[in-house]
C-alpha cells in the first residue's frame, strides 16, 4: 500500500515511468480499493476506459485519380509516331508516283525506239539490192 | 501501395487519432469526421507514405493540427462547437460511463482542461506514449512536458477531489 502511495505522488509529479503507470491503473481496476485511496480511482479507471473507445466509422477511399503527366506523355508518344508513320506512307507514295512516272516515261521511249527499229529496217532492203547488184556485175 | 496495404497500416492507430481528436473536438461527430479527413489526406499522399519513418506520429500530428485549427476557426467565427453525445445509446462506452458517474466526472474534467494539458494527458495517461513520442508531436521539450503533465494531473485530481467532498453524483 505504501508502495502505490509513493507511485501516486511521484505520478502527480509526473516522474513515474510507463511501467509504473500501468501498475497504478491496474491497482484501481480491482474490486476492493482501501477507502482512503478511492478518490484515486475514477481517474485511473477513467483512463483505462477511454482506451477503449474506437473508431467505427467507414472512410471512403476513392482509388487514384488519372494522373495528367503520364497521359500527356502517352499523348505525345502517339502524335510522334503518327508523324513518323505518316512520313513513311507520304514517302512510299511519292516513291510510287516516281517509279509510275518513270515507267510510262520509259515505255514512250521504247515505243519510239521501236518505230526508229522498224524504219531502219527499210535500210535493209538498200543492203540486199546492193548485194543484188553486186551479184550481176 | 494499394488499398489493403494502406488499411494494414493504418488500422492499428486509427482509434488512437479518433480518440485524440474527441479529447480536443469533444463531440463524438466532429471527431468522427475529423478522424475520416485524416485517413483521406493520408490516402492522398499513401505513395510517399513509406518514406515517413513513423506514419503513426505523421497523422498524430496531422490530427493534433486539423483539429487545433478546427477549434480556432470555430472561435474565430464566434460559433461554439456543440456536441450532442450525451445520449448516445450505441456506444458502449457511453453507458459504461453512465454506470459509473465519477468516472464520468473525469472526461467532464478533462473538457475544462487547457489544449495542451488536455493533449498530454491523452498521450500519457489513456494512449501510453512516452516522452519523447510525446515531444515529437507536440513540439515540446521533455521537462516542459513533464511540468505539463503534472499539472494536468493535479488539476484532474485537485477537481475530482472537490466533486468527491461536495458529493455530486
Amino acid at each position: 500500500m505504501d508502495r502505490i502511495e509513493g507511485l501516486l505522488e511521484k505520478y502527480l509529479e509526473a516522474s513515474t515511468s510507463i511501467a509504473e503507470e500501468k501498475e497504478l491503473r491496474a491497482f484501481f481496476s480491482q474490486e476492493s480499493i482501501p477507502a482512503r485511496l478511492e478518490q484515486y480511482a475514477p481517474m485511473f479507471q477513467y483512463f483505462s476506459l477511454a482506451k477503449t473507445e474506437r473508431f467505427t466509422k467507414q472512410v471512403p477511399l476513392k482509388t487514384k485519380r488519372i494522373n495528367f503527366k503520364w497521359v500527356s506523355v502517352a499523348a505525345v508518344a502517339v502524335l510522334v509516331f503518327g508523324m513518323y508513320f505518316g512520313n513513311e506512307y507520304q514517302k512510299q507514295k511519292e516513291i510510287d508516283y516516281a517509279y509510275n512516272e518513270t515507267k510510262k516515261a520509259l515505255s514512250l521511249l521504247a515505243d519510239n525506239f521501236n518505230r526508229g527499229t522498224e524504219k531502219v529496217a527499210y535500210l535493209n532492203e538498200f543492203e540486199n539490192t546492193k548485194q543484188k547488184i553486186y551479184n550481176n556485175n | 501501395m494499394k488499398q489493403s496495404e494502406f488499411l494494414n497500416v493504418v488500422m492499428p492507430f486509427k482509434d488512437k487519432l479518433f480518440r485524440l481528436a474527441k479529447r480536443l473536438l469533444v463531440s463524438t461527430e466532429e471527431a468522427e469526421d475529423a478522424t475520416q479527413e485524416i485517413l483521406m489526406k493520408l490516402w492522398d499522399k499513401n505513395d510517399r507514405i513509406s518514406n515517413y519513418k513513423n506514419v503513426e506520429a505523421f497523422a498524430m500530428t496531422m490530427t493534433k493540427n486539423f483539429c487545433l485549427d478546427r477549434l480556432k476557426s470555430k472561435q474565430a467565427s464566434n460559433l461554439k462547437l456543440v456536441h450532442s453525445n450525451y445520449g448516445d445509446e450505441n456506444s458502449s462506452l457511453q453507458n459504461q460511463v453512465e454506470a459509473n458517474d465519477s468516472v464520468n466526472w473525469v472526461q467532464k474534467i478533462m473538457e475544462e482542461l487547457p489544449e495542451q494539458q488536455k493533449m498530454v494527458l491523452q498521450l500519457r495517461d489513456v494512449e501510453e506514449y512516452d516522452f519523447e513520442e510525446i515531444g515529437e508531436l507536440l513540439n515540446m521539450q521533455p521537462t516542459a512536458i513533464r511540468v505539463t503533465l503534472s499539472r494536468a494531473r493535479k488539476a484532474v485530481r485537485e477537481k475530482l477531489m472537490q466533486k468527491h467532498r461536495y458529493g455530486i453524483g
